[in-house]
């Protein structure tokens, strides 16, 4: 069994007006040193996935089914109070937008003082520290006069360093990014995403990056497992998800990829359409409304729900269209217009 | 923050001055202009039966006759060096800061403002600590278990507690608790902390709850709604994720996001209750401030009405300093220059 | 209800002529529960029980603690500085002045007797000269003995009216005080002979500009209390009046702060029979809410409402209602009426006819109810002399069914008036008072029966008399043809009741006097007889004579003899009303020993 098991996962949430199913049926696994990206657009279900593993829906209203394992470990049954013990320590995460993901009350050493404290036993005097070691660890300057200031007085990246020094403050095994680079520029982006890199072959952990930007796991990444609608549609190693994608939504997100060497705003095959709601998922295909090669699904794309099927090469697609058809059009018409740019 | 401070602090004299210059007006100027002549202000402070010569004479000595800015002047002057006022046989040196001298009480309205501040005091911090903690705790579990039972109870009281006027509470809980159980102190049984604690806390309970009760609920609301906000907030997430226990995540990361308004509110509520509480004291006759201002207000005795408002417009003008200062210190990104 | 100012001549000879009325002993009653004596179980309760002669209660037992509390506060505790009844009722209890109000139930409580002075005053000098002799053995509180220098010195420190501007000025206005005196402390070396004099430390003579009856009677006010010269601190003494009486003050006693009096171990009761002294310690608790106040009665944690003005509205609905709550009330008769004066200048009312079409319209049992109903309000009036002043006799020259009014005959008197279909006027009350208001608005509804119409006008209380409805002039341009009126006595007789409100000579153009519409030449010269009548009996026929003269002429429309609703708390003794107080005499109270 590898480090991180899930199986099956389903996370659906009642409301008045129906049943959400942010995640329905996602499994994948992950070993130590190894990073899985996941992504999708917004309200694709990647972010409750991390929340999931994490544990912080329990004790609210979801309803969280199928099975994740942790180090040998089952989580979704385990009690609220067992994986807290776990959070922090055993896995932890890096949220998107640190502005607000950090409370803007408490200094950046404190909150990450805290977080140390929580599973060590130790004074303030010796966590503080740490924190500085954290600091300086993330590449922050001067950390020990850093570590008083709040996290306003900060800026973006630097922020984002600091939110991460809190996330490794306690070793984690098991590290979830959920849009890390989201809020800043590139140039910042590409440090952020190198420190990680290096800190994670420095810490052997686990890491999941959650994005809706594959250029962001396109060379960090392992494996890579595009969401759709709460489902995975197309699952497998980097190098099959850039270089023999087979689902039209993964060859949309490749052509929305900025590039240094294209206009951010400019997208050369973008994907019509907005994600679906997850109360009304459309019939048959999630993604048919939306998907240009309805007409080659053989009527199936709005009537029945695809199958996460092997291809030939090994890596997971949920497509009606017949193998042969996804290569030839990936061969001939997607891959070529996306080498033009 | 220091000259921040400073520039408050003069400000607030400023502020200060100019409510004691409205306030004169209004007791003295205005019933001038509608035509009350001198010997008609002097009337109130004469018996029945004085002749126009007493209260000519009265009027004079209470210096109604000179214009209204030597009037003004006076009044200053004595807060800022003190003044002299006769008792008949001898003279009293009223010391700075002398609010001037009632006449129908003969005595100082310094000293008398000092003498009843220790019961307002009394009355508004037991109270404060007692809607502030009970406000607080009731806000904070009802947004955790929001549309609960204990929800809907606790807001259902705390829309009673704001709406039941505290002159029909005050009055009832004496009957029941006090007449009827025997259980808490008769009205206006003060009796001051250094004579005895357990009677002055003994004496004080009923009004403490009476008037928390009032507040108590504005807070619960208040801090139901802060709560409601706060613990939707990224950095609560964040909280968890590190493996917080829930109790810390809502004390020290939910409440304390949602404190910046209570802690507004709180301090300007304090700061006008210390300026007396009005209706709380009068209905359990506590010799306050709040009732020396109706007293002096229903007596039309100017030097202690001046005395009064000048006490509670300094409360109220030092609790809003002191709220902008702790807005600065509760939430760090409110930097004062 | 009383102006302010009163004519010097008036109130000689008021005090000449009127007091002397209640000078003897006239209507003598014992206690009517005065079988028990002290020590027994307590009296049954029952209302009325202390009211109209009765004692309840009565006990002789010493000790314990007397309660009292006040809604409000004192003006002064200062002898020279009060002119409230209560505070003269209880006043007695810490000092003595020459005389004093017997103590006693009823009609015997009218009776002045002497206090400090061995007996009355003995006039000379064709009654301009009046000399007191003080009793021997009376000291102050602090073991000093009281000499009659400390008595003039009382009166002469109450002449600084800038200093007390409260107290009553009788004396100031009727000595003959050299010209610009200004008190002890402005002229402290100004001979008063001419006024006073102190020829030994016994004897103290009064010197009148006139010749003047009842001298006994200025002297049971409160300014002839004695204080030593060398403890007076001025406007400062009220705070430690020094006792000459069975209580002494407990240290001091500030504006606004509960006291407490405590025995005076210098009082010698055998110079003092007025004053049994019952209990050991009195407290009193000021500024106390006044319906909390109601409560504590109710509840027993006090024993007297010492304002002694009747219990609250939100009271009495629980009181009246509960038989045991009510059975420890009293409901005595203030010497108090509630009117509406019709001024003569005002059209169509100069005709009389008109204005008994008011009288005959008017619906009483309104007026009663707008005052709180026969309890609390009071009695309907049918003339201008209350039950209480000597020489009351009921007079109902216009009569309805259950004073209900008569539409029927209102109408005959429209009629005669020339105007069948009535007429408009307006009705002027005093926009503070809730039950004028409610006056003016049962007036509107009674008398739009017979088609008088009227217009509800309220003017500001503290203006009334000088700007409004007592300012001839603003009552003739703004039609005032009806105005709520009330006046109550300071002292118990015809003179001081009826001459304030009856005289025409009060009447200023500028405005100013109580009297809103009685010129009556009769009448004027009515009080002038009744004034130099010495004959009790003949003058209370003339007081008797005045109210039918003003009665006929239809100038005052009477509404409510008025009445209070008293509690006697739990565990009181020797409760009972005097006239002269109109509520639970003081000095006479005593507390159940438990």
């Amino acid at each position: 069994m590898s480090f991180l098991e899930v199986k099956d996962l389903r996370i659906h949430f009642p409301t008045d007006d129906g049943l959400v199913k942010s995640v329905d049926g996602l499994s994948f696994s992950l070993e130590r040193g190894k990073t899985l990206g996941i992504v999708g657009e917004s309200g694709s279900g990647k972010s409750v996935t991390s929340l999931g593993i994490l544990g912080l829906h329990k004790g609210g209203n979801a309803r969280i089914g199928g099975e994740i394992w942790l180090d040998g470990e089952e989580l979704v049954g385990a009690s609220a109070e067992h994986v807290r013990g776990l959070r922090g320590k055993k896995m932890a995460m890096i949220f998107q937008d640190p502005l607000s993901a950090m409370h803007p009350y408490y200094t950046v050493g404190d909150q990450i003082i805290e977080a140390y404290r929580i599973h060590h036993d130790v004074t303030k005097k010796v966590a503080r520290k740490h924190a500085i070691d954290m600091l300086a660890r993330v590449g922050i300057p001067q950390p020990d006069r850093r570590v008083d200031d709040y996290p306003h007085q900060f800026s973006g990246g630097m922020r984002q360093r600091a939110m991460i020094a809190m996330a490794l403050s306690c070793d984690p095994e098991l590290l979830i990014a959920d849009e890390p680079t989201t809020a800043l520029d590139v140039t910042v982006q590409a440090q952020i995403l190198d420190l990680m890199r290096d800190l994670q072959r420095e810490f052997n952990s686990a890491l999941i990056i959650i994005t809706h930007d594959l250029g962001v796991v396109a060379e960090l990444s392992d494996d890579i497992l595009v969401m759709y609608a709460g489902k995975c549609v197309e699952y497998g190693t980097a190098q099959d998800i850039f270089y023999r994608p087979e689902h039209p939504y993964t060859w949309g997100l490749l052509g929305s990829m900025p590039r240094l060497d294209r206009e951010p705003t400019e997208r050369l095959l973008p994907i019509k359409g907005s994600p679906p709601s997850l109360i009304n998922v459309p019939p048959g295909c999630a993604f048919h409304p939306r998907c240009p090669y309805l007409d080659r699904t053989d009527g199936k794309g709005d009537t029945v729900v695809p199958e996460l099927v092997p291809t030939e090469r090994g890596h997971l697609v949920r497509c009606h269209m017949p193998a042969e058809e996804r290569r030839s059009l990936w061969e001939n018409e997607i891959k070529p217009a996306l080498e033009t740019q | 923050m220091i000259t921040f401070i400073i520039r408050r602090l003069l400000a607030s004299v400023l502020m200060l001055v100019i409510v004691s210059m409205v306030t004169f007006a209004i007791f003295f100027l205005v019933p001038r202009l509608v035509g009350a002549t001198p010997e008609t202000i002097a009337t109130r402070y004469v018996g029945r039966t004085a002749t126009a010569e007493t209260v000519k004479d009265v009027a004079s000595k209470l210096g109604f006759y000179d214009p209204f800015i030597v009037q003004y002047g006076r009044f200053l002057k004595g807060v800022v060096a003190g003044a002299d006022y006769s008792t008949g046989p001898s003279v009293e040196y009223c010391a700075p800061p002398c609010f001037g001298y009632s006449f129908l009480t003969q005595r100082p309205v310094w000293p008398e403002i000092l003498d009843r501040f220790p019961v307002t005091f009394s009355l508004a911090i037991g109270a404060a600590l007692i809607w502030l903690l009970s406000g607080v705790a009731v806000g904070v579990l009802s947004a955790l278990r929001k549309g609960s039972l204990f929800d809907r109870a606790a807001m259902g009281v705390a829309l009673a507690g704001v709406s039941l006027p505290i002159f029909w509470t005050g009055l009832m809980s004496l009957v029941i608790f006090s007449y009827g159980l025997h259980i808490t102190a008769p009205g206006g049984s003060y009796v001051p902390i250094n004579v005895n604690p357990g009677q002055w806390a003994y004496s004080l309970l009923l009004p403490w709850i009476t008037l928390a009760l009032l507040f108590a609920a504005g807070y619960a609301r208040l801090t139901r709604a802060g709560m409601l906000e706060t613990m939707n907030e990224d950095y609560i997430r964040t909280a968890r994720a590190k493996g917080l226990r829930e109790r810390v995540v809502v004390t020290k990361h939910g409440l304390r996001g949602a404190l910046t308004p209570i802690v507004t509110i709180f301090g300007l509520d304090l700061g006008l209750l210390l300026g007396g509480a009005v209706l709380t004291e009068t209905a359990f006759s506590l010799p306050g401030l709040g009732r020396y201002a109706i007293q002096a207000i229903t007596d039309n005795d100017l030097p202690k009405v001046m005395g009064v408002t000048m006490v509670a417009a300094f409360f109220v003008v030092m609790a809003n300093l002191i709220v902008d200062v702790l807005y600065a210190v509760v939430d760090p990104r409110v930097r004062l220059g | 209800m009383k102006k302010s100012t009163i004519a010097t001549a008036a109130v000689s000879a008021a005090l000449a002529l009127g007091l002397a009325a209640c000078g003897g002993p006239t209507q003598t009653q014992t206690g009517g529960t005065g079988q028990q004596t002290g020590g027994q179980a307590a009296a049954q309760d029952a209302f009325n029980a202390a009211n109209s002669g009765k004692v309840f209660n009565p006990s002789t037992k010493k000790g314990g603690t007397l309660k009292f509390a006040n809604s409000g506060d004192w003006d002064s505790l200062d002898p020279a500085n009060t002119y409230y009844g209560y505070a003269w009722n209880f006043g007695r209890l810490y000092y003595r002045t020459l005389t004093v109000y017997k103590t006693a139930p009823g009609a015997e409580g009218n009776e002045v007797v002497p206090d400090l002075a061995e007996s009355l005053g003995k006039p000379s000098d064709g009654g301009k000269t009046y000399t007191y002799t003080l009793k021997q053995g009376l000291k102050f509180e602090d073991g000093t003995p009281i000499t009659s220098k400390d008595v003039a010195y009382g009166v002469m420190r109450s002449f600084d009216k800038e200093t007390f501007p409260n107290g009553p000025t009788y004396l100031n206005d009727l000595l003959d005080w050299p010209k610009d005196y200004k008190g002890p402390y402005k002229t402290p070396d100004m001979d008063v002979s001419s006024a006073i004099e102190t020829p030994d430390d016994r004897t103290i003579v009064f010197h009148f500009k006139q010749p003047f009856a009842s001298v006994d009677y200025l002297m049971q006010m409160s300014p002839t209390a004695p204080v030593p010269k060398a403890k007076d601190t001025g406007t400062k003494y009220r705070e430690h009046v020094i006792s000459s009486g069975p209580y002494m003050f407990e240290g001091e006693a500030p504006a606004g702060k509960n006291f407490a009096l405590v025995r005076n171990p210098h009082w010698d009761p055998a110079t003092d029979p007025n004053r049994p002294a019952l209990p050991d310690r009195i407290e009193v608790s000021v500024n106390v809410e006044a319906n909390d106040l109601d409560n504590r009665l109710i509840n027993g944690d006090i024993h007297i409402d010492i304002a002694g003005s009747g219990m609250q509205p939100a009271s009495l609905s629980k009181v009246l209602t509960d038989p045991a709550l009510k059975a420890r009330t009293d409901n005595p008769t203030l010497s108090r009426l509630w009117y509406v004066s019709i001024p003569t200048t005002v059209k169509p009312l100069d005709n009389i006819e008109c204005r008994k079409a008011v009288m005959y319209a008017a619906d009483l049992t309104g007026y009663q109810t707008a005052y709180g109903g026969p309890v609390n309000g009071g009695d309907i009036a049918t003339n201008l002399l209350p039950p209480t002043i000597p020489g009351h006799k009921k007079i109902e020259l216009y009569q309805t069914p259950g004073y209900k009014g008569d539409v029927e005959k209102a109408k005959q008197h429209l009629q005669a008036c020339g105007q069948p279909n009535g007429f408009e006027t307006n009705i002027a009350y005093r926009a503070e008072r809730p039950k004028e208001k409610a006056t003016a608005e049962s007036l509107q509804q009674s008398l739009a029966r017979v088609g008088i119409k009227l217009t509800l006008k309220p003017y500001p209380q503290g203006e009334y008399f000088a700007q409004y409805a007592g300012n001839p002039k603003f009552v003739r341009e703004n039609n005032i043809g009806l105005a709520v009126n009330g006046w109550g006595s300071d002292w118990n007789d015809g003179y001081g009741f009826l001459q304030q409100i009856v005289d025409s000579r009060v009447i200023r153009e500028t405005g100013g006097s109580s009297n809103i519409s009685v010129r009556i030449p009769d009448v004027d010269k009515l009080l002038d007889q009744a004034a130099s009548e010495t004959d009790a009996a003949k003058r209370e026929a003339i007081w008797s004579q005045i109210d039918q003269r003003v009665m006929e002429e239809a100038v005052v429309l009477p509404g409510v003899w008025a009445k209070s609703l008293l509690m006697r708390g739990k565990g009181l003794t020797n409760v009972f009303i005097s006239d002269s107080q109109q509520m639970y005499d003081y000095v006479a109270l005593g507390v159940a020993q438990p």
